[in-house]
């Protein structure tokens, strides 16, 4: 898995709640058997009109957001599917951070699995990075996960909580599987204890 | 000891290794596995060259993009795209050793109805799926949710998962329903009163004397849009009517072991005292039948309602609404009984059951579809399919002027050939009305089996109490 340590970037504003997980993908998509070269679909539907141009107002079809590598969403963002497609997609766009007040709980997860910092913070921030957001390419912004804060153009510091666990994985970039593997004597342990009391498993 | 809930005694159950900041490893029971979610984690393992950790415990069937007419078995009939979604699961599942119900089987279906029919899933079992409706398993009792694709390379490897523990909610329903509620109403009036996000972070207990009333079918309805709530997961203490569903089944305990089992199942349920961090309460009597009007789960309304104006809501939702509105083709102030459907969908894991089917069969019989309507059966699994046949409601459907298909997801998610077109407006029995969802541009609005064959009659959306 890629690391992720230090981000500074474009911001990209999606005000809009509940942005689901058919919106950054939409289900057409899901018929590959690969991770990769899901980008060029990623928010599909809202990106291009039936004949596949871009559609000029959507924001990342903006000149400024064509290379946004962080993204600041409405509340919920991720609802719906299960689908790893969704950070798959996120990822293979280029952009490494999802910023909103609150997150759907499989997509929460499945950004960590792919090197991508999704971020919680109360409204008022969100709001504040979403006017930076606005100011399109002029403005970046800073994602340090190691100090766990976000710096804004105007130099404006906010910072967030994150996970210790999942923090120590994305910034050393540590395949989880690897990780548990190295507990399999707990595993094992568990498996005989349990075959004891429910057999029927 | 300090009371539990049940979700504590089923998590307390299942940790496998617990590190110093509360970051777990859950042992998964039973995982299942579908075509779309997991090529990519097969593939990872075959990278790595690992094998499956618990073949007898992992349980493959495919699902999503299957055609749901005849014919479907031949490659040729598919897309190309879900013909080598399906080729791979069927190689994987040979590979790996893993259990497989393939298209030809008669036990096929949709991953979330072939689990509890075959007896795989069990009271207090942990059990997980690439698929966010596995929470439909929490009717049992389970700890059932969905996980994304490395999720699913991580259960196939190790058997567990990483978790940290969510905290508990209490979702009461008391009293009884009136006729013409069902539990698709009942999940749809607590998604409603709590939002999609309402449940993050939690999982949720459903319990209550109306709860208690639903039958084994009804409860896995009541579970499966947990997610749409936002929770990873909703349970319901087992009960007789449980164990009377799980006995008998092909993988279900025999003998000594069933006796053990359901000495430890009936231990399975909150302890009085226990602590909930948050409890709704709904009376079951003041529950409607409900729709949908927008494009989120949390727009419901009773169906004596009207579709809302954008103003009517607050912050981002106002937004929101608007390009619900719009995009559902609405005006505010319009009774929600007058607007009219293209097509009826009566299947999905939500609604794919013998006792869904038995319900609309109910509103159908004797009668026909309104002239122009496309309306179709997809019964969640082989053996439901069988089942209606059995009992006289494949006929009652076909002669009304439904189309009776084979068992697969279908129109609830369009992977396969089954899908809306665009302005297509459709009264579905499945879980999700987000935009495209059933096709692009598709409109969908969320009901239950009996409001869904109500409004196939009528050819409007329609308050299935007037046909009672
Ligand atoms: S029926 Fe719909 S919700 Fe259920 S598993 Fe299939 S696609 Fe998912």
């Amino acid at each position: 898995m890629d690391k992720f340590t230090k981000l500074t970037g474009i911001a990209a504003p999606m005000p809009l709640v509940n942005i689901d997980t058919d919106m950054i993908i939409p289900k057409v998509f899901l018929k590959t058997i690969k991770r990769s070269g899901l980008g060029v679909n990623l928010f599909d539907e809202m990106r291009y009109d039936r004949e596949g141009n871009e559609i000029e107002d959507f924001v990342l079809n903006k000149p400024a957001y064509r290379n946004a590598e962080i993204l600041v969403a409405g509340d919920n963002f991720g609802c719906g599917s299960s689908r790893e497609h969704a950070p798959w997609a996120i990822k293979d766009f280029g952009i490494k951070c999802v910023i909103s007040t609150s997150f759907a709980d499989i997509f929460y997860n499945n950004c960590f699995k792919n090197g991508i910092l999704p971020i919680v913070l109360p409204q008022e921030d969100v709001d504040k990075l979403m006017d930076d957001a606005n100011r399109g390419a002029n403005a970046t912004v800073t994602v340090d996960l190691e100090n766990q804060t976000i710096t804004g153009p105007d130099g404006g510091e906010i910072s967030f909580e994150v996970d210790a666990f999942r923090k120590h994985c994305l910034l050393n970039g540590l395949d989880d599987i690897g990780l548990t593997m190295e507990k399999s004597t707990s595993i094992d342990a568990f498996e005989e204890t349990a075959a004891q009391a429910r057999p029927w498993v | 000891m300090s009371p539990k809930t049940l979700y504590d005694k089923i998590w307390d159950a299942h940790v496998a290794h617990e590190a110093d900041d509360g970051t777990c490893l859950l042992y998964i029971d039973r995982h299942l596995v579908h075509e779309v979610t997991s090529p990519q984690a097969f593939e990872g393992l075959r990278m790595a060259g690992r094998p499956v950790r618990a073949p007898e415990k992992t349980i493959a069937v495919p699902d999503h993009n299957v055609p749901t007419t005849p014919g479907r078995e031949d490659p040729a009939n598919m897309t190309e795209d879900s013909a080598i979604q399906v080729a791979a699961l069927d190689k994987n599942a040979k590979e790996f050793g893993i259990h497989y119900y393939p298209v030809t089987d008669i036990r096929q279906g949709i991953v979330h109805i072939v689990g509890p029919e075959q007896g795989w899933t069990l009271p207090g079992m942990t059990v997980v799926c690439g698929d966010s409706h596995t929470a439909t398993h929490g009717a049992f009792g389970a700890l059932a949710h969905g996980i994304g694709t490395s999720e699913v390379e991580h259960v196939l490897a190790t058997q567990t998962l990483i978790q940290k523990k969510s905290k508990n909610m209490k979702v009461e329903i008391t009293g009884k329903l009136r006729p013409g509620v069902t539990a698709k109403d009942i999940t749809l009036a607590v998604i409603g009163a709590t939002g999609t996000a309402g449940g993050t972070g939690y999982v949720i207990e459903y319990c209550g004397e109306a709860i208690r009333d639903l039958s084994m079918e009804g409860r896995m309805t009541v579970c499966n849009m947990a997610i749409e709530g936002g929770a990873r997961a909703g349970l319901i203490a087992p009960d007789e009517k449980t164990f009377e569903y799980v006995n008998g089944r092909p993988h279900a305990p025999k003998g000594a072991q069933w006796e053990a089992a359901l000495n430890w199942w009936k231990t399975l349920y909150t302890d009085e005292g226990a602590h909930f961090d948050q409890v709704i309460t709904l009376k079951g009597e003041e529950i409607e039948p409900v729709v949908t009007w927008g494009t989120s789960p949390e727009d419901v309304l009773p169906i004596t309602a009207t579709v809302p104006a954008p103003e009517d809501f607050e912050g981002g939702k106002v937004e929101a609404a608007r390009r619900s509105i719009d995009y559902m083709g609405l005006t505010p102030g319009q009774k929600l009984s007058d607007i009219a459907i293209d097509t009826v969908f009566i299947g999905s894991c939500t609604n794919g059951r013998i006792e869904d089917l038995r319900a609309a069969a109910e509103i159908v019989k004797g009668k026909k579809i309104k002239d122009g309507m496309r309306a179709m059966v997809v019964p969640g699994s082989g053996l439901v399919r069988l089942q209606a046949e059995e009992e006289g409601l494949a006929d009652v459907f076909k002669e009304a002027g439904f189309e009776w298909r084979l068992a697969g997801c279908s129109m609830c998610l369009a992977m396969n050939p089954d899908q809306l077109s665009e302005g297509e407006r459709c009264a579905s029995t499945s879980n999700r009305n987000f935009e495209g969802r059933q096709g692009y541009k598709g409109r969908t609005h969320l009901v239950s089996p009996a409001m869904a064959a109500a409004a196939a009659i009528t050819g409007k959306l329609t308050d299935v109490r007037e046909l009672m």
